[in-house]
């Protein structure tokens, strides 16, 4: 009873989340440009269809993303799973290595798998001639996302400030930006979108608020938020250093080339 | 008909693709290093129920922006375009930016973490009307920025401004505000950035840009399509911590 309560609460509370969006392509459409529709029954079963889509998904969401992100960060900070205390010792930051595992493993997992990241790594070949790699560009992508999501794990166990953490990878891109080959730098800076899709943005959400109200002495509010933010940022530095190291190989391979000694 | 269910099928397909690697790394955490029964209050049918409900419900999803909104946002953003009057395509775009941003599904998860979690910690009132009203409040913050960012953006493709000028700059907003923003909103600020770029917004967005780059001489569609996914991911980090710094005071 109170589940079917819930799904109904869902259905009523998207119909008013997708109503501005319908208002404002109708609205335009008769008001502004003053055309009748074609392919109305269309786009009207559209309408209908993103409607019962996104409640469906809000009700999983509820019912499955969220406990589970909860359920790995609780299950995963228990005793069971942490090395013992000697005698008064507090917990390092370094006990908690299963949960940088899990991290680590669900940032790569989802990445290397994502639709959206194949699509632009098979465009990126096209459009550097096969300077870039297909499959080398995607393993970029999810070690940035997969390293992001662990420091970002790292960040709420050890309670550093968040701003630190951005302030210093901004430093980072900003630097590499201005040294990394040209025609890298809007590519990287897409691979930051693509990486947080709708299934991993709830996950990782959860992943981050379950770990800061489980582990003492830290704020949900304070430390729960931000890997999002460091999983769209980490892709950035690992592409354009992909970029770099490729540079730096290339330039390197050359040198041997035109050195006499080194050949055979 | 045969063709529309295959179709349904592939997209049904890609939908499992993405919840695959995430059901996989859970499991495997689950069943191999973890080893326990699920505590009282998860019950197995439940989530597998509410990952089923997920799948069907992002495969709907997508299947009825592709049939409905996208083929309609397109065809307006061109209509506007060819038309060539700015002040309606600028109001048009404002208002596809704040729509699409509003009814984005991965905002709706986070705002609504980010009101409990506001709430848990006392800075609002628990009563769940105004956790309600913090949440409303924030996705439409958000939505303001990303309709505002369009906005910006199709002024630069008008216009003709260098992109990487103006989101340096965007970004330097964003880290000084960062420094004096209180550290409550900081975590959520940085997040709604990235959670903007997802479902609906990007594909919208870009039939926009692509429209009127490919009808302006010397713009280059692919260079500034992605413009205004750039923008609209930096102006709700800007927008989120002058919206806490408004509501919660300096840090």
């Amino acid at each position: 009873m109170d589940k079917q309560t819930s799904i109904l609460a869902h259905f009523g509370g998207t119909a008013l989340d997708i109503l501005p969006i319908a208002l404002i392509v109708f609205g335009f459409q008769f008001l502004a440009l003053r055309k009748r529709l074609s392919r109305a029954p269309q786009i009207l079963t559209g309408f209908v269809f993103v409607w019962v889509g996104l409640s469906l998904f809000l009700v999983g969401l509820d019912r499955a993303l969220f406990p589970l992100g909860t359920l790995m960060a609780e299950q995963l900070i228990t005793e069971d799973f942490l090395p013992e205390l000697a005698g008064s010792d507090t917990r390092g930051w370094s006990d908690y290595y299963w949960i940088y595992l899990f991290a680590f493993s669900i940032g790569a997992a989802t990445t290397i798998a994502e639709p959206a990241l194949i699509a632009v790594s098979i465009k990126a070949h096209e459009v550097s001639a096969g300077r870039i790699d297909p499959f080398r560009l995607r393993m970029a992508v999810a070690f940035g996302m997969a390293l992001g999501i662990t420091l970002g794990t790292f960040r709420i166990i050890t309670g550093l400030p968040l701003s630190g953490f951005i302030l210093g990878a901004y430093a980072i891109v900003i630097v590499q930006a201005l040294t990394t080959p040209r025609y890298i730098v809007p590519l990287a800076f897409d691979t930051g979108g693509v990486t947080t899709s709708t299934i991993t943005v709830p996950i990782i959400a959860a992943l981050g608020i379950g770990l800061a109200t489980a582990i003492p002495g830290r704020d949900p509010l304070l430390d729960g938020f931000g890997m999002i933010a460091l999983a769209c940022l980490f892709p950035l530095i690992t592409v354009m250093g992909y970029a770099q190291l490729g540079q730096w190989f290339g330039k390197r391979l050359e040198h041997a080339e035109s050195d006499p000694e080194n050949r055979g | 008909m045969a063709h529309r269910i295959r179709n349904f099928v592939l997209s049904l397909r890609s939908s499992v693709k993405d919840l695959l690697p995430v059901i996989l790394v859970v499991a495997f955490f689950q069943l191999a290093v973890i080893r326990q029964p699920l505590p009282d209050h998860l019950d197995l049918e439940d989530l597998l129920t509410g990952l089923v409900f997920v799948i069907a419900g992002l495969t709907l999803f997508i299947k009825g922006l592709e049939m409905g909104l996208f083929p309609m946002g397109e065809g307006l953003a061109k209509a506007f375009v060819s038309r060539g009057s700015a002040p309606l395509l600028l109001t048009f775009g404002f208002c596809l930016g704040v729509g699409s941003t509003f009814a984005e599904p991965a905002l709706l998860a986070v705002s609504g973490k980010a009101a409990n979690a506001v709430a848990e910690a006392g800075l609002i009132a628990t009563e769940s009307i105004d956790i309600k009203r913090f949440q409303l409040s924030l996705r439409l913050v958000v939505a303001v920025a990303v309709g505002i960012a369009v906005v910006v953006g199709i002024l630069r493709i008008i216009k003709g401004w260098p992109l990487h000028l103006l989101v340096i700059g965007l970004y330097s907003i964003a880290l000084l505000l960062l420094v004096i923003a209180p550290p409550e909103i900081v975590g959520i600020a940085f997040d709604s950035g990235g959670v903007t770029t997802s479902t609906i917004t990007v594909p919208l967005l870009t039939a926009v840009g692509v429209g009127l780059a490919s009808t302006i001489q010397g713009r280059s569609p692919l260079l500034d399509g992605f413009g205004l996914i750039a923008f609209s991911s930096v102006m709700p980090i800007v927008f989120v911590l002058l919206f806490g710094i408004a509501s919660f005071g300096y840090g």
